[in-house]
């Protein structure tokens, strides 16, 4: 097991170094820091000055070296912008993304899979037609129309929801949390609505279409054949044997929807991550704009093996070859 | 309970598929009985509706395929017309199921323990403890080895062979007076087939369990069944104890099945068939289902259907019994 661990997370450090390459690279030719921060008005020395004071007089190598060899001890640098350190610029912003991200993550499964169960099971049923015909919704509509629109009736017209912000924040240590207050529990339901929402009708499509299938199969006849009450049935033998795509799915989703909470979080001016990006971007923030894409790719190499564990947790045929499998 | 009535009845069963082109008559007026212990096979080509009867008796028909007509009894009541969790109930408690091919029968992700215990428990009020002591039990009594062992084993780690033992313990844990046994041995090795079905046969014995055995294996009917029903498209064409069926058979189909047999004591130029093919269930053909592929067919074949008519000691749908004295006149 600690083998099998190990050899992932040697396997994943390519992948990191190529991301950092390829986000360092990128940042390195898009826009130019130094004429932001200047501003209008400014000499040549001044110029000069700033140029070697960001290290951007270095050769490109040497920057990047210097860039992956700060990172690795966890130091990305000042923000070009702010001139604070990325590292606590992203600590700082990193809980309002991540309490997000995990109540949209958590509400579309919650919701989700008993819609899935249900819509596979009674395809034919009314309420199985009105969940399909409301996924499509979810699917094609893009996040930010979801986002404006439920700021529209639930902050304009029927103004119980705040329309932006975290609302009022509890710190622990260095990380804030919305949970334990009320206006921060009212703030997080419309964006975690609107994040939420895709994964949601994604998962219950999903769940629906491995179910049909999976209820075909000849152990749910024979289940059925033992005389075996429909929940063992249905649950126990039918939905067990529809996790191990369900979870790829979901696992790779909660990458994007931490990733890619940018959009919602412009909507709702949501102080995360996300958010941190956009305005990074705008000005050409490079350091804050690598790191980001940085803890990102390591984010989605932790989930990748988180996954690859449940696979093992759930499936016993992929255990074999080690040590388990006889003959 | 009396002794009076046998233990499964089927009487006139009709099984029907809506579609969209019209009703498809999967079964048409079958009708059989099984009595305690006995072992009855059916046989027949694919598609001849020996699943379905099997199906239909456990009530687990595909939809849209739907019982349309007759009854199904168990110790004289009826069970055709239960609703699901009253059938459920007696689906693997009272009327145990083997199915063909036990590479997926068997749930990949729970060890055969837990599927036997499972089994057990939502039947017969024993603790789960019990359940698991019983599961070695069974597994020890079907063929495993190191059943004490193997219990936390999963299915994947058995072979085609032993999985179908696993299958024949699961279907007989809740000791079951039927057993519905759908081709349990097609799926497997010739050299398997003889240990499987022997076993079948010596634990339905041992446990007084009655049989249905649906195969198109012909040396298997003839070594296991008491008696054997032969179908064709959805019909019974005979039906009787199988030493006559298979030495002096009556109906003409049959007559051809058991003359395509290859004899094994000596040579021959071609093997023998019988010409032609079952019809669609789309395009049965009036009167006698089996008449255009008959060699003794005539004019009223063409035109009635024939019932189970007395034919020696079996029993033929064949209008050359239609004398009413059962006389062999062929």
């Amino acid at each position: 097991m600690f083998a099998f661990i190990l050899s992932r997370v040697l396997q994943s450090l390519p992948v990191l170094f190529t991301v950092a390459l390829i986000s360092f690279a990128m940042f390195a030719y898009v826009g130019d820091p130094v004429a932001i921060m200047l501003g209008q008005d400014f000499t040549e020395a001044q110029r000069q000055a700033l140029v070697k004071d960001l290290g951007l007089d270095q050769p490109f190598w040497v920057q990047f070296a210097t860039f992956l060899g700060n990172a690795v001890q966890g130091e990305f640098g000042l923000s070009y912008r702010l001139s604070r350190p990325v590292a606590d610029l992203i600590a700082e912003r990193a809980p309002a993304t991540l309490e997000l991200a995990l109540t949209a993550a958590t509400l579309a499964l919650l919701i989700g899979v008993p819609m899935g169960v249900y819509t596979g099971l009674y395809r034919n049923s009314w309420l199985s037609r009105f969940f399909l015909t409301f996924s499509l919704v979810g699917v094609s509509l893009p996040t930010f129309l979801i986002g404006i629109l439920l700021i529209l009736v639930f902050a304009v017209w029927l103004g119980v929801l705040p329309s932006f912000g975290r609302g009022d924040t509890v710190k622990i240590g260095w990380w804030s949390t919305g949970f334990l207050t009320w206006t921060g529990i009212k703030a997080l339901i419309l964006p975690s609505i609107t994040l939420g929402l895709f994964q949601l009708t994604l998962i219950m499509r999903l769940v629906r279409a491995e179910m049909l299938e999976v209820l075909r199969v000849d152990y749910i006849k024979f289940a059925r054949a033992r005389g075996l009450p429909n929940r063992a049935v249905h649950f126990g033998h039918a939905l067990k044997n529809t996790l191990v795509p369900v979870i790829t799915i979901v696992g790779l989703q909660l990458g994007a929807i931490i990733a890619f909470a940018i959009v919602t979080e412009t909507v709702f001016q949501w102080p995360g991550m996300g958010l941190l990006f956009i305005q990074s971007v705008n000005q050409a923030d490079i350091p804050v704009m690598a790191a980001y894409l940085l803890l990102i790719s390591a984010l989605f190499v932790t989930i990748n093996l988180i996954v690859d564990l449940l696979y093992y947790a759930v499936d016993p045929r992929l255990r074999i070859g080690r040590g388990q499998g006889a003959h | 309970m009396s002794g009076q009535n046998p233990l499964l009845e089927v009487r006139h069963l009709r099984v029907e598929f809506p579609t969209r082109r019209g009703t498809l008559v999967a079964l048409d007026d079958v009708s059989f009985t099984i009595a305690a212990g006995e072992v009855l096979g059916v046989v027949g080509e694919s598609g001849a509706g020996k699943s379905m009867t099997g199906a239909a008796i456990i009530g687990l028909l595909e939809p849209p395929g739907r019982i349309a007509g007759g009854e199904i009894r168990l110790d004289g009541k009826r069970i055709d017309n239960l609703r699901y969790e009253d059938m459920r109930r007696i689906r693997g408690k009272d009327i145990g199921a083997i199915f063909q091919d036990p590479l997926t029968t068997l749930n990949p992700l729970y060890t055969v323990g837990r599927q036997l215990a499972e089994t057990m428990t939502t039947h017969l009020p024993i603790t789960p403890a019990e359940a698991r002591k019983r599961a070695i039990g069974w597994l020890d009594l079907v063929g495993i080895p190191a059943a004490a062992q193997r219990i936390d084993s999963y299915p994947h780690e058995f072979s085609g062979g032993m999985r179908q033992r696993v299958v024949i313990a699961l279907a007989l844990c809740a000791e079951p007076r039927l057993i519905v046994a759908d081709e349990p041995t097609t799926a497997l090795d010739v050299s398997i087939q003889a240990q499987i079905i022997a076993l079948l046969k010596s634990l339905a014995r041992e446990k007084g369990t009655a049989m249905m055995l649906v195969t198109h294996d012909m040396g298997v009917i003839a070594e296991t069944a008491d008696r054997v029903a032969v179908m064709y498209a959805g019909r019974i064409a005979e039906i009787g104890p199988v030493r006559n069926v298979v030495k002096q058979a009556s109906h003409p189909y049959t007559v051809g099945l058991m003359g395509s047999i290859p004899p094994l004591d000596r040579r021959v130029e071609r093997l023998a068939q019988i010409d032609g093919a079952m019809p669609r269930l789309s395009a049965i053909p009036k009167g006698c289902a089996y008449n255009p592929r008959c060699p003794k067919s005539f004019a009223r074949c063409a035109q009635d259907r024939p019932d189970l008519l007395p034919a020696g000691p079996t029993q033929a749908a064949c209008w050359l019994y239609a004398d009413g004295e059962g006389a062999k006149n062929v």
